[in-house]
């Protein structure tokens, strides 16, 4: 979908400028602060009476707020014709076709860049695709995809006296397959970074334990019981943990969620969550916990008891996750660093500072979460080192107890991010523009 | 009426852009897009230029070169590969069959053009 891509930016310094909250501006004109900031990070269109509305609330002319959307077009197809020789010769003409055909125009330098997007991506997966006959069928078919779209812009940009009927036609072809490229770009991007469940896609021992977590849907029911059975029967039971490092984790991992089993009995701590409206803070109080262990009991409940899912982040002073319990629509990182705009990391930054924020994820279909974070040090009986922090987020998914309140976008990792203008960008993503 | 060129191609949209090229520029274009019975169509179309993807449903282009090339009466024709796959050893391989040319999808629609021309000699 074509879109000016500096109208956002030039209301978000507007409004920077006037010193506005971007929730007042948005309730202003009747949208969502959420919304507004998809527009000021140029991820909705704008125009009509809304670009009136936000113009009258900023005090500018609607003019000045799209002014250089146009001029970043032209360049935008200035090199796309130098990419495309054939275009050469009508290079003089690029401000007339602007200006007779905006739609189209911003139609092809949408096309231009997402395709050189693609050929950066291609370039990237060259090497892989030689070994790997799942991600060649996949690129083949982004290929294919990119190579419509390539000859059919340029056809209607080279052609002059193209029929009407024709037009139409390579119109809706260009359309059918930028939605079929961004399904298949999405799909591979998916089929490299997600985390499959398959045992034979198990890399590390953090990943058996949490293959033999998810078999219990986190919820360890023996260890629920008030005569539970030894944690080591429990380990050597389970199929999933099969390395000697897996189960020293699991080990490690049952002792704790044993204890924390014991302080909050479940049917107690599940009546008492649901009566304060799943409030970490009241919790740790009245069951005398610390909040890190009220996030894991938390995430420890069935989500048939709770009626909407809890997911569970912990990493450790270096940022790096030990635990994993995923939410649907919140993906977390199989490998590498996750986003460093979660609130985790500003619990991580902050020991001891409860956090509470509501959060939304960036992709084509956002998703909010109502998070609580807490960085604690590690108990040690040791004054001679230093502390081992251990950071704890919990990710609750009822859109019900965060719908109103102002969002803050996150992504999963920067590789597969599509958010722009991130200051906490560690490197450019394979996504960028957004598929 | 002018020459003409067989296009293999299973892509819907990528043989609508080729064959409004071609057809602009004199030409007088077939299409077919089944790999299994592609042969079949090269024999009873004896068009001037083959024009052949490499990944077809039923059957690879690769194949399909190869049966064109040991044919007595199509193995004069001129044939232009189109793949994704754009590794050496698929060049190598469709060259060693015995390709005119191989152009490696995202092409461009000025080089298919000037392709097609070059190979009947326009």
């Amino acid at each position: 979908m074509p879109r000016n891509t500096l109208t956002g930016t030039r209301i978000r310094e507007r409004r920077l400028v006037l010193g506005l909250r971007q929730s007042d501006v948005a309730r202003g004109v009747g949208i969502s602060p959420s919304y507004l900031n998809l527009i000021e990070h140029n991820r909705r269109r704008i125009g009509g009476k809304l670009l009136l509305d936000l113009a009258r609330r900023l005090s500018v002319e609607p003019s000045a707020l799209t002014e250089g959307a146009e001029a970043a077009q032209l360049e935008a197809l200035r090199e796309a014709a130098v990419a495309h020789n054939g275009a050469k010769e009508e290079m003089t003409r690029i401000e007339e076709f602007v200006g007779r055909f905006p739609g189209w125009a911003a139609l092809l330098s949408d096309q231009s860049r997402r395709i050189a997007d693609l050929e950066r991506t291609v370039e990237l997966l060259t090497d892989r695709m030689a070994h790997d006959p799942h991600l060649a069928a996949s690129l083949h078919e982004v290929l294919s995809t990119v190579t419509a779209i390539r000859s059919t812009a340029a056809i209607l940009a080279d052609t002059d006296d193209i029929d009407p009927e024709w037009q139409e036609r390579f119109h809706r072809n260009i359309f059918d397959e930028s939605q079929r490229l961004a399904h298949g770009a999405q799909a591979l991007v998916n089929y490299l970074d997600e985390t499959t469940g398959d045992a034979e896609m198990i890399s590390s021992p953090q990943e058996e334990v949490e293959a033999f977590l998810r078999k219990t849907g986190h919820h360890v029911a023996p260890l629920e019981r008030a005569r539970a059975p030894r944690v080591q029967q429990l380990v050597k039971d389970a199929t999933e943990l099969t390395s000697v490092p897996a189960r020293e984790l699991a080990r490690s991992y049952l002792k704790r969620y044993r204890q924390d089993a014991l302080r909050m009995p479940a049917a107690e701590f599940l009546d008492a969550a649901a009566r304060c409206g799943w409030n970490p803070a009241v919790l740790a109080a009245e069951f005398d916990a610390e909040l890190a262990a009220v996030f894991r009991r938390l995430a420890t409940l069935p989500k048939e008891d709770v009626g909407f899912s809890i997911g569970l982040v912990v990493c450790d002073g270096s940022g790096t996750l030990t635990f994993r319990k995923p939410v649907e629509g919140f993906s977390l990182p199989r490998f590498g660093a996750a986003c460093p705009l979660w609130p985790l990391y500003q619990a991580l930054s902050r020991p001891s500072v409860p956090i509470r924020s509501v959060v939304e994820t960036a992709g084509r279909t956002p998703h909010r979460f109502l998070t609580y974070a807490i960085c604690q040090p590690l108990p040690q009986s040791d004054f001679t080192r230093p502390p081992v922090l251990e950071a704890s987020m919990m990710i609750l998914a009822d859109p019900g107890l965060s719908l109103r309140e102002q969002a803050m976008p996150v992504g999963t990792s920067c590789r597969i991010c599509p958010l722009g203008d991130c200051i906490a960008r560690r490197e450019p993503s394979i996504l960028s523009d957004g598929f | 009426m002018g020459k003409t060129v067989l296009l293999i191609e299973d892509e819907p949209n990528i043989i609508e852009a080729i064959r409004f090229i071609l057809l602009r520029d004199g030409w007088t274009v077939q299409t077919h897009s089944d790999g299994e019975t592609a042969y079949d169509a090269v024999r009873d179309t004896m068009p001037d230029v083959v024009i052949l993807d490499v990944m077809l449903p039923g059957r690879s282009g690769f194949d399909i070169l190869r049966e064109i090339r040991t044919t007595d009466t199509t193995a004069h024709l001129p044939v232009l590969m189109l793949t994704a796959k754009g590794q050496v050893r698929d060049r190598e391989l469709a060259e060693q069959i015995g390709v005119n040319r191989f152009m490696t999808k995202p092409f461009s629609n000025t080089d298919v053009l000037a392709s097609v021309r070059e190979l009947t000699g326009g």
